[in-house]
């Protein structure tokens, strides 16, 4: 393994001083390599301008909230309550908390979506999108709570104490039970996406706006970041060097922590502008704002960052949740429910509203519409690209000092969210190929090298191709939902008799 | 009825000179020990996905080394002393689950180790002592 890395390091180093060229060829071989997968993943529905994945991940998070009777409402207070431990049996102290679960999913889920995926949806979709993003995570709410229930009923438990589940799992034993056939085959369909996903979204994609923002803040090329990056990782994933991981996550909470106050300050320092923001919002969400698409593009634009952002329906969360030891399935379920309101309702929209309020988005006095660029885009002040570029001028024109402060915030989300997803990935691969230590390494080898191919690549291919492969995993984790529901709602319409009689109880 | 005296007890030389201190009185009063390994935790602090994976293997691990390692010898030195021992072992904040164990067991006294300042763990052991003498419902004794 020692020489692999060697090799890689080598390979870049030779290539440094051609690295625009090399940049350049690594793009084209990837936008080459990876285009016929991405249209037909965004393939219109017949007709219509809506990309049928999305319209499939909406529907999903409809039937869920329908079905379950909006759970996301109903439940959320109890959710909170779970996570305040006010039902964790203090005999299980040591044990994971509801708490340990719901920050370590979310590890995997706040980060550059949150900052530089927000940035994407509103400079194509206008205020508007963000509309529909807060109802698309309000919706997803639904769809995290379904699969995540099903991922730790469905887990399997090890005799030395390990639990792997997640989707995979779910599906083969869960389609077994009912007597479905095709379990098997959409269980390999949906761990080889949830590669390619942990390979793009969970990898390339943080590595490009990690080495983007670093080069465009500090100046240091991409190509040095990709390789800082995929040399830290490795050293956790492969050398096992936790206390490398151990001290990003303990600073991630407080850079997700900071974020927020930081954002929160802006939006306090602009009070006044709030109730414009919102009307924009509300006008951008409804009517054509003059962006690519009207009213359509916005919807399409608010809904594909919520999902991206937030995960809900696409199935990874599933497998963290599994991994916690808990009697109540359903009690996972809730507390996976925040997630998406955390993410999405909470930090999303923040970010959303500080890029509007600063008004980094150029409108036409006369029209009150937006002023496009190229690319479809609307032109924004500085005239930066879309993602971090944006949100970093946003916050930049409150506090001269944000952007050196959101580049460290970006390279430590990528970190964090890279290593949450090297074990995703990683679960996926065992579930395919068996579990055993050469198996493992190959992933992980492979995954680093992701690491330096995703620093190098433009913004384009990287993004195309990781939302493409992410949404992927959604088409055979809502099939297997829809099939198991009534699984759920038997352990839900329990659950709720169970606490209603007392039976489950609180302890403080 | 007779009494029960909580020990707090790490394997740490505090926590001998805390035990050692137990053992005596229980011999005259004819009082149960009960020693507490309890396992620093917070359910608020933030694992990674993979030590969720692994948590329960880890806990069912530093039970498991609290149990034969820490707490077994002593038991069995003392019970062979002619005392009356359990032993138990939990997880959480150290000086609120020994309260909390002093309830559970009806302790009449709470025992406890001060180390000085020597090191990250001694310091932690002497805010126990500190929380204890101020928080706890029995007599707690600290033992210099």
């Amino acid at each position: 393994m020692k020489y692999s890395f060697a090799a890689l390091a080598a390979a870049s180093v030779l290539a440094a001083p051609a690295q625009a060229s090399l940049a350049e060829q690594v793009d084209a071989v990837f936008a080459a390599s990876t285009t016929w997968f991405v249209n037909l993943i965004f393939a219109n529905l017949p007709g219509t301008g809506v990309p049928w994945i999305v319209g499939w991940l909406v529907a999903g998070a409809v039937v869920f909230t329908l079905y379950f009777g909006f759970i996301q409402f109903r439940a959320f207070g109890h959710a909170l309550q779970i996570v305040r431990g006010k039902y964790s049996d203090p005999k299980d102290a040591g044990e994971v908390s509801p708490f340990q679960a719901l920050t370590a999913a979310l590890s995997g889920t706040v980060g550059l979506g949150n900052i530089a995926g927000v940035a994407v949806a509103v400079s194509i979709g206008g205020a508007g999108a963000t509309f529909w993003m807060i109802l698309a995570g309000l919706l997803g709410m639904a769809s995290k709570f379904t699969e995540c229930t099903l991922g730790v009923k469905y887990r399997n438990e090890y005799p030395d104490g390990t639990v792997s589940g997640g989707p995979m799992y779910y599906i083969k034993k869960g389609f077994a039970e009912r007597g479905l056939p095709l379990g098997g085959f959409m269980a390999v369909m949906f761990s080889i996406f949830c590669v390619l996903g942990s390979l793009g979204g969970g990898n390339m994609f943080q590595a490009n706006q990690a080495a983007s923002q670093v080069s465009s803040v500090l100046g240091v090329p991409t190509w040095i970041t990709g390789l800082v990056l995929s040399g830290i990782v490795f050293l956790v994933i492969v050398g096992g060097i936790k206390s490398i991981a151990r001290v990003t996550e303990k600073v991630v909470p407080f850079m997700g922590g900071g974020y927020f106050i930081v954002g929160m300050a802006i939006l306090i320092l602009n009070w006044d502008m709030i109730g414009w923001a919102f009307s924009e919002i509300i006008r951008g969400a409804f009517t054509d704002s003059g962006i690519v698409g009207g009213m359509v593009g916005a919807i399409i634009q608010g809904f594909r960052r919520a999902a991206f952002s937030n995960e809900a329906g696409i199935g990874s969360a599933a497998i963290a949740h599994s991994a916690v030891r808990t009697k109540e399935p359903i009690s996972e379920g809730f507390v996976s429910l925040l997630e998406p309101f955390i993410d999405t309702v909470i930090i999303c929209t923040m970010t959303a509203l500080v890029i509007i309020i600063t008004q980094q988005l150029l409108i036409d006095a006369n029209t009150g519409m937006y002023i496009l660029g190229e690319n479809g885009r609307i032109a924004n002040v500085d005239g930066v690209g879309a993602g971090v570029p944006l949100t970093s001028a946003a916050f930049g024109s409150a506090f001269g000092w944000a952007p050196y402060a959101l580049a460290l915030a970006v390279f430590l989300f990528a970190f964090s969210t890279m290593i949450t997803w090297s074990y995703y990935g990683m679960k996926a691969w065992t579930y395919m190929f068996g579990e055993g230590e050469g198996k493992e390494l190959a992933f992980k080898l492979i995954f680093c090298f992701f690491i330096f191919v995703g620093a190098v690549t433009s913004l384009d291919a990287v993004i195309d191709f990781s939302d493409a492969a992410l949404f992927s995993m959604a088409i055979f984790n809502i099939i297997a939902l829809y099939f198991l529901m009534p699984i759920v709602k038997r352990e839900l319409n329990s659950y709720l008799q169970r606490l209603k009689s007392g039976q489950i109880k609180a302890y403080k | 009825m007779s009494e029960t005296y909580l020990i707090a007890f790490d394997g740490s030389a505090a926590s001998e000179r805390a035990l050692e201190f137990g053992a005596e009185r229980a011999h005259a009063s004819k009082a149960r020990l009960l020693l507490a390994h309890v396992l620093e935790w917070s359910p608020y602090s933030f694992l990674s996905a993979e030590e969720v994976a692994e948590r329960h293997k880890r806990r069912t691990e530093e039970v498991g080394r609290a149990e034969t390692v820490i707490l077994e010898p002593v038991r069995i030195k003392l019970i062979e002393q002619g005392l009356r021992v359990e032993t138990v072992v939990r997880y959480g904040h150290v000086a609120e689950v020994l309260g909390d164990l002093a309830t559970e067991y009806s302790a009449t006294q709470i025992i406890v180790g001060r180390s000085g300042e020597k090191g990250l763990q001694a310091r932690l052991f002497g805010s126990v002592a500190g929380t204890l003498a101020q928080a706890a419902l029995v007599p707690c004794t600290i033992v210099p």
